[in-house]
């Protein structure tokens, strides 16, 4: 016990490193605090990083400081030059990067432990293999996740019994082998055809799911980025490790949680049930019977300039036209006509939690306007105008009206009750859902048909000459 | 051993209790700040990674793993808490109004 000293103190250490975790996540609850709970984290995770240095088994620090290096550069080049829109994005990868990690660690000490026992001791042994299967998951089910929000991989659900077959024969196959790794032998090979079964597996998982339910994906992704850590801490048999992947493991399984309440679905629905690709044309057929009325951006000016409230409800086309400015720009304009403005966000808009606020909050929109439908709905008959950007499925009426629709239940936001709602959108078409949208057709609603960015910049230009 | 892996499944039931607790308060607004935030702190696999590649000693297998993990969970650390910082600044009060 000649090194009792530092023995205490790196535990302790991580200790602080916990509790500055938990307390940077507590700020994060007000728009006023997170940057400085953001910080706290960052802090506790360098002190983490500093207490392990100090650990006597670490003798050569030229590959540390390379990795270091290395990481630290890559990290500061992708934060910096990422634009917000790309968020989603950008989450996936770094939950892949930590899944694997995770992973990795799990592998290095099956290879340590590999050298000194024939057989692997049962704890260690079912830490190693859960590390390894978790990382693996998180790490192959991130990539495509971040290749359907990037379009490299089809966004659309795809429906096939195949991929589910496969996917339950991959997972007996898997936990049959890593079984067979803890309670038999040690054996190379068995283990890295685990690693390759569990990253076909990450890559069947995630296949399945359609673009709009992307949020639940990433939030369940970043809850097993989580797990994965906290299994690589029960591998080391560290705390801190543990600690801090279950704070995250906690987080995403609310948020994936809280996605699936705001589309009153089923996690299993979500994942299983390839959304969007059956019951497509339920109702359409009455296409001809219906017209939409379509509006120009003169009258637009002219109903939003005299209104006295007007709610923007903003979807994942405000984040592929890029318009957040130009709403703004808008807003701006009629706030200082007097009109009241706010911005009502419906939770899976976008895909991530929470992405449309970051770029309202990306265009200077103060946080104090942001609102969400509950606030909203109740008080709808005395909007003025809503004007829906990009956004289909979470004002359709239908998820209200007819239970059996397959967004049947789903809390929306009930432009169709403003006095006026205008929605701005390329065409008619139905949203991510399959599902045609009454809404478009009702008296109180009027189609401005187009990109979303330069509808916005041709209503601010008719407003200013009112 | 079996004493410190049920003493790790305490304190990992322990910490999701305070996760759970602690994130359900926090307003969708700050949701995606969250998410990149808490990711970052799943980087916390970095500590393994340092470990690993500290105890490898002439192992190369394990030596080039070890480097490949601590890349991807710097990346993951530095890369997370940056970005978070980045959202954070913009979400500040612009008083408006």
């Amino acid at each position: 016990m000649e090194m009792s000293g530092f023995s205490t103190v790196i535990p302790l250490a991580y200790l602080a490193s916990a509790v500055l975790f938990i307390l940077g996540i507590k700020r994060l609850s007000h728009p006023e605090t997170a940057a400085g709970g953001n910080r706290l984290a960052a802090i506790g995770m360098l002190l983490a990083v500093i207490a392990t240095l100090l650990d006597r088994a670490i003798l050569d620090f030229t590959w540390i400081v390379a990795g270091l290096a290395v990481g630290g550069l890559v990290g500061v080049v992708m934060a910096r030059t990422v634009k917000m829109t790309a968020m989603p994005e950008m989450v996936a990868v770094f939950n892949g990067f930590g899944g694997a990690a995770s992973g990795l660690v799990a592998v290095g000490e099956y290879l340590r432990e590999m050298q000194s026992a024939e057989v692997l001791a049962i704890d260690s042994g079912v830490s190693i293999m859960a590390g390894t299967l978790i990382g693996a998951v998180t790490f192959s089910g991130s990539m495509i996740a971040f290749g359907k929000l990037q379009g490299f991989v089809t966004g659309n659900a795809i429906s096939n019994p195949l991929v589910k077959f496969s996917a339950g024969i991959l997972l007996g196959f898997s936990v049959v082998l890593a079984v067979y790794l803890v309670g038999f032998e040690s054996n190379l090979v068995f283990y890295w055809s685990l690693i390759a079964a569990a990253l076909i597996l990450g890559v069947l998982f995630v296949i399945p799911i359609g673009g709009a339910d992307m949020p639940v994906v990433v939030a369940l992704l970043n809850s097993y980025s989580g797990l994965a850590a906290a299994s690589a801490g029960f591998v080391l048999e560290n705390n801190a490790l543990i600690i801090s992947g279950a704070l995250v493991g906690a987080s995403g399984l609310i948020l994936t949680g809280i996605m699936c309440r705001a589309m009153n679905r089923s996690l299993a629905n979500v994942l299983f049930s390839a959304f969007g690709t059956t019951a497509a044309s339920a109702g359409r057929a009455a296409d001809g019977d219906r017209v939409a009325t379509p509006i120009e951006a003169e009258d637009s000016a002219m109903v939003l300039g005299y209104a006295s409230q007007v709610i923007f409800v903003p979807g994942y086309g405000l984040a592929v036209a890029q318009a957040q400015h130009r709403v703004r720009e808008l807003a701006d304009l009629l706030t200082e006509r007097g009109v009241s403005v706010r911005y009502c966000v419906h939770p899976v808009a976008g895909r991530m939690p929470g992405h449309m606020n970051v770029l309202l909050a990306e265009a200077n929109v103060p946080y104090e306007q942001l609102c969400e439908p509950e606030d909203v709905n109740p008080d709808m008959e005395n909007i003025d105008v809503a004007v829906v950007v990009g956004a289909n499925d979470v004002v359709n009426p239908l998820a209200r009206d007819d239970p059996s629709s397959p967004i049947g239940g789903m809390p929306i936001i009930e432009t169709d009750r403003a006095k006026t709602c205008i929605v701005i959108k390329r065409s008619l078409s139905v949203g991510y859902a399959g599902i045609d949208n009454p809404l478009f057709y009702l008296r109180n609603n009027r189609m401005f048909f187009g990109d979303a960015s330069d509808a916005l910049a041709r209503i601010t230009e008719e407003v200013k000459q009112l | 051993m079996e004493g410190t892996l049920l003493i790790g499944l305490y304190v990992f039931v322990l910490a999701m209790f305070v996760g759970f607790e602690l994130i359900t308060k926090v307003p969708p607004t700050l949701h995606t700040p969250l998410m990149s935030g808490s990711n970052a702190i799943s980087g916390i696999s970095i500590v393994g990674a340092l470990l690993v590649i500290g105890r490898a000693g002439d192992a190369h297998l394990m030596r080039w793993i070890g480097l490949a993990a601590l890349i991807l969970a710097t990346i993951n650390v530095v890369g997370g808490f940056l970005v978070t910082d980045r959202m954070l600044q913009m979400f500040k009060s612009k008083d408006a109004s």
